[in-house]
């Protein structure tokens, strides 16, 4: 079971250098979803005194959530955006994938400065939490259309997620509970603001949104008509 | 030194051009087609060693020994590597740093021959070559560090001897990464189809077939000898690390590392045919991730 659970973690590794390569965003929707499930489940795994209803219950919550409801909005609202594929990001692709190298060894480096705990699920599990969420932040950072800054948000809360379910925090999940009611709200909102840009706007690419003002006086031609 | 060492050398010289048998006939099963004949690399050799060559009057000394270099420099690696577990007649401690580099001379003087002939087509295809390679060593070098490190040797032979189920059990994670990652190396190096496709001559999106433009005859046919033994080659690593056996038995071992073999090849096959070539742009970002998979299995290792 061991070897499984490293799997999981290293797995989870792998789908944060996949997000920052891939640029179709439906993709990138179904790869966080599955990032979802993987943190979902290795509280699961992380049990050592048996599994109780209560992990289940909360594991159950936190799959239906991140791997179910919220891949569908963000999915509605790619689809009303009609956006496929970001097409310039701040930072290339290439460039995304050497700095995900770099995040990776840094989130190594830094677990290895951590007080060692004495429970722990797994020893690649807070480097893996570390890692998750430097990409997230990262995505958050260096892409331009607001659906991916969405899905960096949900990536940089699995890092915290993996980070609290891994250290085996006390009460822990119920802290977890309260912040999935507001990462669930807030993707919510996201799709509805979305939207609304979207059609006022034509595009949902948040670069060009800082444009905006009530004044016309340094206004670019085309928007001042 | 014993007698069944010598089937490190006489297995890839004898088979290596029936796995491009196997693969066609994978990637003609799926288009619905009856396929050439499995040994059809072997009539296609036979056929080109018994032709004389014609050399372009733009080309010098460089293009008349580049395909016996490529093809000694090959033969050098293939004396170094391990078949399976089965130790190599000539291995030393450092040998997994060497044969890439066997593999980066013959690489060389492919490119140099393709600049000698001086069509602009073929440059452009060097430059191709050069610019995927200079991505796909790190790779390629990492995942050699990472076994290293997993098996505290540096000589392929040990290397692949310590390698047993054993070990997948206790560090799988790391060593499906290296399998990863030499599976991408081994499309990349061989121009399979992710990366570059083996069966368009004359387009502008091929890259190593259209540095091999200019050979005809007995050059050609030790090209085509080359790249299988290349294919067979880094092939036995990708099966070395997958599927590392080792129950002492001589002839069972052997038989599942063929069988290991064949089944690489029927995948490369079936990759070829479900997978589309990549752009060009996409390509160095997937070698890139190749040498990330190599990098996060060698902090794995090391660290753990």
């Amino acid at each position: 079971m061991d070897n499984f659970r490293d799997l999981l973690i290293v797995l989870l590794m792998l789908i944060n250098l996949m997000l920052l390569a891939s640029s179709r965003i439906r993709y990138c929707i179904k790869i966080v979803a599955f990032q979802g499930l993987i943190v979902g489940l290795v509280p699961i795994f992380a049990a050592e005194n048996g599994i109780g209803i209560g992990i289940i219950l909360t594991a159950l919550c936190v799959i239906a959530v991140k791997c179910v409801l919220l891949p569908i909005l963000l999915q509605r609202s790619q689809i009303i955006a009609d956006v496929r594929r970001e097409v310039d990001p701040f930072v290339g692709y290439t460039a995304s994938i050497f700095i995900g190298i770099a995040a990776l060894v840094i989130s190594f480096w830094i677990s290895t400065r951590l007080p060692q705990m004495e429970k722990q699920v797994s020893h690649i599990a807070a480097p893996a939490a570390i890692f998750t969420v430097l990409s997230g932040l990262f995505i958050i950072m260096s892409r331009k259309i607001a659906l991916t800054q969405v899905l960096g948000y949900l990536v940089f809360e699995n890092g915290i997620y993996l980070f609290g379910g891994a250290m085996l925090l006390e009460n822990g999940f119920i802290i977890e509970l309260g912040i999935l009611l507001d990462v669930f709200v807030l993707v919510f909102v996201m799709g509805i603001a979305v939207f609304h840009i979207s059609q006022e706007f034509n595009h949902i690419d948040t670069d060009r949104l800082s444009q905006l003002g009530d004044w016309n006086a340094e206004l670019p031609e085309e928007i001042k008509k | 030194m014993n007698w069944y060492i010598l089937i490190n050398i006489i297995l890839p010289f004898v088979l290596a051009p029936f796995l491009f048998g196997v693969i066609n006939r994978t990637k003609a099963f799926f288009a619905g087609r009856r396929g050439q004949p499995l040994l059809q690399l072997y009539y296609d050799l036979f056929k080109l060693f018994r032709k004389g060559s014609v050399y372009s009057v733009t080309t010098t000394w460089i293009f008349r020994i580049a395909p016996f270099a490529v093809f000694s420099s090959i033969v050098c690696v293939i004396l170094i590597m391990p078949c399976g577990a089965l130790v190599s007649p000539i291995g030393f401690r450092g040998d997994i740093l060497l044969f890439i580099y066997f593999l980066a001379m013959a690489r060389f003087f492919t490119v140099a021959a393709a600049l000698d002939t001086g069509s602009s087509f073929e440059g452009m295809g060097a430059s191709r070559e050069v610019q995927f390679a200079a991505l796909t060593e790190p790779a390629f070098i990492l995942c050699m560090a990472a076994l290293a490190c997993e098996t505290h040797s540096f000589s392929l032979s040990t290397i692949f001897s310590r390698l047993s189920f054993a070990s997948w059990s206790g560090e799988g994670a790391v060593l499906l990464l290296v399998a990863v990652s030499l599976m991408i190396v081994l499309l990349a190096e061989n121009s399979r189809v992710p990366v570059d496709d083996p069966n368009t001559h004359l387009e502008l999106t091929m890259i190593h077939e259209v540095m091999v433009l200019d050979y005809s005859g007995p050059d050609l046919g030790f090209i085509l000898y080359g790249a299988a033994l290349k294919l067979w080659i880094i092939g036995s690593l990708v099966v070395g690390v997958a599927l590392p056996v080792n129950t002492g038995n001589f002839f069972l071992d052997r038989f599942i590392f063929l069988g290991g073999m064949v089944l690489l090849a029927v995948i490369i096959g079936i990759i070829e045919s479900v997978m589309a070539r990549f752009r060009f742009l996409k390509i160095p970002q997937v070698l890139i991730l190749a040498s990330a998979l190599s990098i996060l299995a060698l902090i794995l290792q090391v660290r753990f």
